[in-house]
């Protein structure tokens, strides 16, 4: 290989990486590598502390999905006190989670991802984010503000805060929702669904303008899997675990979630703090799966509310089988933050919520437990062996975002072998390429349990180390 | 009037704090005509510019690609803010520095040797992924810091306050409520 060009740091994804890209002798792309920069080290260091800390403390892994954390980690305690928790934990932990997913979904679709499709892939650097959709379009602009807002309300409501609630722990959670809680999420709903609603029609003229982009970001064969209820619905925290190939027939379904070191292998590259899990039954690297929005709705067969039901046979019809572009992932995510807010509505008229039993009580009595929720970016599981004190001997994290990490290196090969042609490096280019990995709505944060920044940095390098060609970006 | 350039940057933190800033919700709208976002993770530009008047660090220093960019922001910005616990204290990743001399090996060891299936191997190529410091490091343990704010992360309503008195000219002050840790 002659050449490598490097895009550093990736910027509007959550969290920190490079992009490596691979020329042969031709000037044609040969490969390309996504690199995650940063680690921080949770799985060494929490041991010795009782599990029951454990919610409080890995949700600082990540403050975009803090909640996925907490719960995951709350549900890996209710494993080790080997208890049901009460029904109304139960689903005000779900409440929760789904005001996590409006609001992280709601992040990716509006402040990060939209800058490229609304304002154009050619729009100058210095105003492609979200001010410039301030700039551009500040009605559109306030209302994906106000989505994000609602969704970050909601876990306020419950857990006193917006990032890091120190509420769910092990057998339950530490209080229920109240009437002026109840009342503000009420009134606020019609508003969430009048914006869901101009965000659908924002993608779908995305979708008819956008075919190419449909075609080549990350447009492949691989498994997918997610959390689906006994009958086949949609979970998103709870259920079993279920893997479809891109024919979308199951592979396995109704795994249990302790079950997972069964399925899925954990590998490492050199060159990135990003470990990558594939389906251990087809082997490295041939068992490739992708997680996250765009894989839970293949993997389901209904969403189990009307709107949503409705948007997903749309769905259903970009692929045969399985939906296989990555690009599809925002669709997918609107599906969802749709289908959330139809749940959100449902609890709503749900009196268990005001319930104050919401605790269950027990000492170890199991010495290993595994938890696994949904995570907006897709399935996090938390496993912890403890000693008879509960002190933790064992911390085995597999987050989201590693799960997508083979896919998304070969979703930036795809796309750079379209449009990187030559030794001539073109800006717009490499936001396409970002692109592809904003797709995932990576949370690089989460996935090395881990993050450094550093400018656009592109070189084109000669077998022998030489620089050819170098563009800074700034 | 000019544009008051604010930038914001991510070490090892967990993002919490960035979440924390976009909290602030419409009032990123109300404010849109008074600061100008130069540099960010929410933004584009890829080179941290000359002349940046307020930074907002999130995160402790970890790396020796944090050490490096840090080194560069104090030389171009006028006030450092730590912002977060992580920029303050140095807090969770800090965790780590309670294993001593070798913490990095052994963090690295654990999550990339033990538990891994396939090709376990500490990551590190060269030039790609950056050495872990021997200690994680609080931002002011490695330059000078002007304003410290404190919180995990800060609530929205903490960092409003500080923006707030930074556009009204005056040297911020926070008190009471406002300095709580957690
Ligand atoms: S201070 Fe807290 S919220 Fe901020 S980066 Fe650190 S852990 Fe996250």
């Amino acid at each position: 290989m002659s050449k490598r060009i490097v895009i550093d740091p990736v910027t509007r994804i959550e969290g920190h990486a490079k992009i490596s890209i691979y020329m042969d002798d031709a000037g044609n792309v040969a490969d390309a590598e996504f690199h995650v920069v940063e680690f921080r080290g949770f799985e060494k260091f929490c041991e010795g502390r009782p599990y029951s800390e454990m919610p409080g403390i890995t949700q600082r892994i990540c403050g975009i999905c803090p909640v996925s954390h907490t719960l995951a980690s709350a549900k890996a305690g209710d494993a080790i006190m080997s208890v049901s928790i009460p029904p109304a934990a139960d689903k005000l932990r779900r409440l929760m989670n789904l005001g996590q997913f409006v609001q992280s979904h709601a992040l990716s679709f509006f402040h990060l991802s939209a800058p490229d499709f609304l304002l154009g892939w050619d729009t100058p650097p210095a105003s492609r984010n979200v001010f410039g959709i301030i700039a551009a379009n500040a009605d559109l602009a306030r209302a994906g503000i106000r989505l994000r807002q609602f969704g970050q309300e909601i876990i306020e409501i419950l857990g006193a805060k917006k990032v890091h609630p120190a509420w769910a722990v092990p057998g339950g959670v530490r209080s229920s929702l109240t009437p002026e809680g109840r009342a503000r999420i009420k009134a606020w709903l019609p508003e969430a669904f009048a914006t869901t609603k101009v965000a659908f029609d924002l993608w779908k003229k995305t979708m008819k303008t956008h075919g190419r982009e449909i075609q080549i970001f990350g447009n492949f064969p691989s498994l997918f899997m997610g959390l689906v209820a006994p009958d086949g619905t949609w979970e998103h925290h709870g259920g079993k675990l279920r893997f479809t190939d891109s024919s979308g027939s199951i592979i396995a379904d109704q795994v249990d979630v302790a079950n997972y070191k069964d399925y899925i292998g954990e590998s490492v590259q050199n060159s990135s703090y990003l470990k990558s899990p594939y389906y251990l039954p087809l082997g490295f690297p041939d068992g490739i799966y992708r997680v996250g929005p765009l894989a839970r709705l293949n993997v389901a067969e209904q969403m189990g509310v009307p709107k949503a039901d409705a948007e997903l046979k749309l769905f259903k019809k970009l692929g045969r089988g399985a939906v296989t572009s990555s690009f599809l992932y925002h669709y997918a995510r609107l599906i969802e933050i749709l289908a959330c807010l139809e749940y959100i509505e449902r609890y709503m008229d749900d009196p268990e919520l005001s319930s104050d039993y919401l605790r269950a009580d027990a000492g170890i009595n199991c010495l290993r437990g595994v938890g696994a929720s949904e995570a907006p970016r897709g399935t996090l599981f938390h496993d912890y062996t403890v000693d008879r004190d509960g002190l933790l001997k064992g911390v085995n994290l597999i987050v989201a975002t590693g799960q997508n990490n083979l896919a998304m290196n070969q979703t930036v090969a795809q796309i750079a072998r379209y449009y990187v042609k030559g030794n001539e490096i073109k800006e717009a280019m490499l936001n396409r390429v970002e692109h592809g990995i904003r797709c995932y709505d990576p949370c690089l944060s989460c996935s090395t349990h881990a993050v450094g920044q550093m400018p656009l940095h592109i070189q084109l390098i000669a077998p022998d180390g030489q620089v050819l060609d170098e563009k800074m970006r700034g | 009037m000019e544009r008051l350039k604010i930038a914001t940057v991510w070490l090892g933190g967990c993002a919490g704090c960035h979440m924390s800033f976009l909290d602030l919700d419409e009032f990123l709208v109300d404010i849109a005509d008074k600061i100008q976002v130069v540099y960010s993770p929410i933004a584009d530009v890829k080179e941290y510019p000359e002349g940046v008047d307020v930074c907002l660090i999130e995160g402790a220093v970890c790396n020796e690609d944090n050490l490096e960019l840090i080194h560069k922001i104090r030389a171009r910005t006028k006030v450092l803010v730590s912002f977060g616990d992580c920029a303050v204290t140095a807090n969770v990743p800090a965790m780590r520095n309670q294993f001593g001399l070798g913490n990095a090996e052994s963090v690295l060891q654990r999550a990339y040797i033990d538990n891994a299936q396939y090709n376990p191997v500490i990551p590190k190529a060269d030039g790609i992924v950056p050495k872990l410091l021997e200690r994680v490091l609080p931002v002011h343990e490695t330059v000078k810091v002007e304003l410290y704010l404190p919180g995990c992360p800060p609530p929205a309503d903490r960092i409003k306050a500080l923006l707030g008195q930074v556009l009204a000219g005056q040297t911020p002050k926070l008190e009471g409520t406002q300095l709580k840790f957690g």
